[in-house]
């Protein structure tokens, strides 16, 4: 094989990476931080490759603005942060409304409200699931590498074309910034999932058909489909309903089009889980810390395994339950007060004790710290 | 509702939505269907194909319009249709984007992206349907409610000031700004159809009647009797020239306003940027 | 009673350096080049992290660079192998982070207060003032003394590294810095 380019990247450089490997063409956006770099990246490299940069007035307008050039065809891409990421909210669910494939990156820091713009935070992993109203399914990825950052960036894209619905990849502060040296793919390394179109003649079209994966082809506007895109619940030619019957197929589409395709969405990496008494479930940068430390204590003779969650929403029950059923405690740590923790707890069998590891002081979990607890617990 | 022979002979009905029933949600003699009525004309007069064009719009009554017509509609959410317009037409810039928005839509909840469309001189032909008054919700008041007018949020009268919307876009730099009523229907085409020539960003504000909510609470009677205050009350912009501010107050002036075709457009200068760095 | 704690050991592939110093004194631009030197060395992989923002200037900067032969898991520095102290504020503030016999380098123009024998001291801001007529260089300087008291990366990569990044016309001087710092750490390199 030769070898391929390499390059010191930041995570936040290895998503502009990423979203151009997949297509992007696409960006909007407004200065934030920790994730500017997201945005002087694009301004850099769009025109150079024939794509469209610009920056809004604020997250509002950049999150309006990448729906409307989806809606023409683009890949469409914006990076904010917990501040931006809350502005956006209401026009996020328009998007999961109007079916609309966008990616969203939320570099997390410290919240809640402005709260520590500089430092590390992973508090926005429920709103990523739940930050708009009303009812919906999501998807949400982590990764944890500068080179996960670009594979996950691609991987963003592909899934918000194929279930054509927002996905938000959840970065945060500390993955933002850090550089490391990654090979930069070539064609053909990576799968690039461009959208579905329609081939039904326009008179024939039905801009949200039920069809058997219930993802509707999508045209982009001028291409002779002329079709109705709106925030209200709107029927299969996409026109608004107060109709019980027809507003129940469609927040029913909008869920099971996830719901029931969510094995092709799930990732994770599970290791030395079989013989652990102790697992760690982590994502984001607090899974490099756990498998450091699962890698320490294994050294000096401790069972640990680790569960590090790729694919955050739609959340993998059956395998934190599978993987788990072996052991005698998990330790969920997080970068917050707590949020991925209950849903661990769900599906926990009753003989294991969860215990958690929480900061929400702007640090990063450190592998000495999950190596205290791990003392404490066994 | 049968469709008469006369009625399908109409321009009107060519761009009609079939499979969209009427009645629309609008009260019976609202001038949205009369700057409809208009908008389509001029879109076919000036031979624009259905395909090449999209409507963007927010949340009201006005913003409603594009749904019944057949183009690309894209009704989004409350005050951001000028921000999701900036997407479509430099997403594609090829296409005619016209944005319908009301006074509370464009100048209160999305006041921020209707000045910073301005300031881009992006290619979108803003109009902007004013009848001083948020009517989906109630006949509440709004960025235009005059002084002193009685709405159902200023119950003793407005103390509030109001904006006027082509003084707000010349200062925020559009390059087409016009004003007509709805009772001026061939000036209205007229202004409409120079927005839609326009290569840069064009407001055209269309003054109409909400006598459900704001003429009823102001005692301005029903639409026939507004549709005839406008007609008193409007003055050409050569008239005007001539009266002091005194004799301007209530006055709607009505024509261009302002026209700039020097300034560059924004997809036009990124379009450049685009050629000179992929060299 | 420890049970864990007392076994454990930090893994031996990692090497962990920080690059500590005032703000404007090119910590973070030092940090970037010797991961570009280093990807250009070999194969290691490498993980190169800062403080960020308002904080990270004046006062105490410091950036910190994890070096592995394998996969590098917690991406920031836990117990140092290499510390380059630039002041006496970041000598301070950092001293307790290196592991016992680590590599302690000083610029002693600027720190007087050392509380280790242990260590190696080169005055690299009064050499780039004299000799090189300007003090900016004295982070490079300090990398050249790093690659010739560590062999973690050539002179040749850290040349070439520096220079890719280095504003155009100061070629010359960031050359000599490395020169300087590299023949200086020679000088005194204990092995």
């Amino acid at each position: 094989m030769a070898n391929k380019k390499k390059k010191l990247l930041q995570g936040n450089g290895a998503c502009v990476e990423g979203a151009i490997y997949a297509g992007m063409t696409f960006y909007a956006g407004y200065p934030i931080t920790p994730s500017t770099e997201i945005a002087e990246g694009c301004a850099k490299i769009l025109p150079k490759l024939g794509g469209r940069f610009i920056q809004m007035e604020d997250e509002i307008a950049s999150i309006a603005a990448i729906i409307g050039a989806s809606i023409t065809g683009h890949k469409a891409f914006t990076g904010t942060s917990g501040p931006g990421y809350s502005l956006m909210s209401e026009s996020l669910g328009y998007a999961y409304m109007t079916e609309t494939p966008i990616v969203v990156v939320n570099v997390q820091r410290g919240g809640p409200s402005t709260g520590l713009p500089t430092k590390v935070g992973q508090a926005d992993t429920m709103q990523a699931r739940w930050g708009t109203h009303g009812d919906y399914n999501a998807i949400a990825i982590a990764p944890s590498t500068v080179g996960e950052c670009l594979t996950e960036t691609i991987r963003a894209f592909n899934l918000a074309e194929r279930f054509r619905t927002p996905v938000t990849v959840l970065l945060d502060e500390v993955m933002g910034h850090m550089r490391e040296i990654i090979e930069l793919p070539e064609k053909g390394d990576h799968e690039v999932f461009d959208r579905v179109k329609p081939t039904a003649k326009p008179e024939d079209f039905e801009a949200f058909e039920m069809t058997d994966n219930l993802v509707s082809p999508m045209p982009s506007y001028g291409e002779g489909y002329r079709y109705n895109v709106t925030g209200l619940t709107h029927d299969v030619h996409g026109f608004s309903t107060n109709r019980t019957d027809e507003t129940i197929m469609k927040l029913d589409k909008l869920y099971n089009k996830i719901e029931h395709f969510k094995d092709e969405i799930f990732k994770s990496r599970v290791e030395l889980v079989d013989d652990a008494d102790v697992i760690f479930i982590s994502y984001g940068t607090v899974s490099r810390a756990a498998l450091q430390a699962m890698q320490i204590a294994r050294k000096a003779g401790a069972k640990v395994g680790s569960i590090q969650l790729y694919t955050i929403w739609p959340f993998d029950y059956e395998m934190i339950k599978r993987a788990t059923k072996n052991c005698k405690k998990v330790i969920v740590a997080e970068m917050n007060m707590g949020q991925i923790c209950h849903e661990v707890q769900k599906v926990l069998d009753p003989s294991i004790k969860l215990e958690t590891v929480q900061r929400y002081d702007g640090e990063i979990i450190t592998p000495m710290e999950l190596l205290e607890k791990l003392e404490e617990v066994l | 509702m049968a469709t008469t022979e006369k009625q399908k002979s109409d321009i009107t009905h060519k761009y009609l939505r079939p499979q969209k029933s009427f009645p629309s949600v609008w009260c019976p003699g609202c001038g949205n269907g009369i700057v409809m009525g208009a908008f389509v004309r001029v879109v076919d007069k000036l031979g624009y194909s259905k395909d090449e064009v999209a409507m963007v719009s927010g949340i009201g009554c006005t913003s409603r319009l594009p749904v019944y017509l057949d183009f690309n509609s894209l009704h989004t959410t409350h005050g951001r249709a000028l921000a999701f317009a900036t997407g479509v037409k430099f997403g594609q810039p090829k296409m005619k984007v016209v944005v319908i928005t009301g006074d509370g839509d464009a100048l209160a909840i999305g006041g921020n992206h209707f000045i910073h469309a301005c300031r881009r001189n992006i290619d979108i032909t803003c109009i902007l349907i004013n009848n001083h008054t948020y009517g989906m919700t109630g006949g509440q008041g709004s960025p235009t409610t005059p002084e002193d007018a009685i709405s159902t949020t200023t119950p003793y009268g407005n103390v509030e000031k109001h904006f006027d919307p082509c003084d707000l876009a010349m200062a925020a730099g559009a390059t087409y700004v016009a004003r007509g009523t709805v009772t001026h229907y061939p000036q209205m085409e007229k202004i409409i159809s120079a927005g839609l020539e326009h290569e840069g960003f064009s407001l055209i504000e269309i003054i109409s009647n909400c006598h459900t909510y704001y003429g009823r609470l102001n005692r301005k009677g029903d639409a026939p009797a507004m549709l005839e205050q406008f007609k008193e009350n409007a003055i050409t912009t050569g008239k005007a020239k001539k009266m002091d501010e005194q004799e301007l107050v209530g006055k709607y002036v009505i024509g261009k306003l302002h026209e700039d075709n020097v300034k560059s457009e924004f997809c036009c200068e990124y379009q450049k940027l685009i050629d000179h760095q992929k060299g | 009673m420890s049970k864990l704690l007392d076994k454990i050991e930090i893994p031996k592939d990692r090497f962990e350096i920080r690059l500590s110093g005032s703000g404007g004194q090119g910590m973070i631009f030092g940090s970037v080049v010797l991961c570009e030197a280093i990807g250009q060395s070999g194969n290691k992989s490498v993980v190169q992290s800062q403080s960020y923002g308002p904080e990270a200037r004046g006062g105490a900067s410091k950036a910190d660079v994890v070096i592995s032969d394998n996969e590098i898991y917690y991406p920031k520095a836990m117990k140092l192998d290499l510390l380059l102290a630039m002041t006496q504020e970041s000598l301070d503030k950092y001293y307790g982070d290196l592991k016992d016999h680590g590599v302690l380098i000083i610029d002693t123009s600027l720190v007087t207060e050392i509380p280790t024998e242990e260590f190696y001291g080169i005055e690299f801001t009064r050499l780039a003032r004299n000799e090189i007529g300007s003090i900016v260089v004295s982070n490079v300087m300090a990398l050249g003394a790093i690659c010739a008291l560590t062999g973690l990366f050539t002179k040749e990569a850290l040349t070439e590294a520096v220079l890719a990044r280095a504003p155009r016309g100061t070629e010359e001087r960031n050359t000599k810095a490395i020169e300087i710092g590299y023949a200086e750490a020679l000088k005194i390199k204990k092995d």
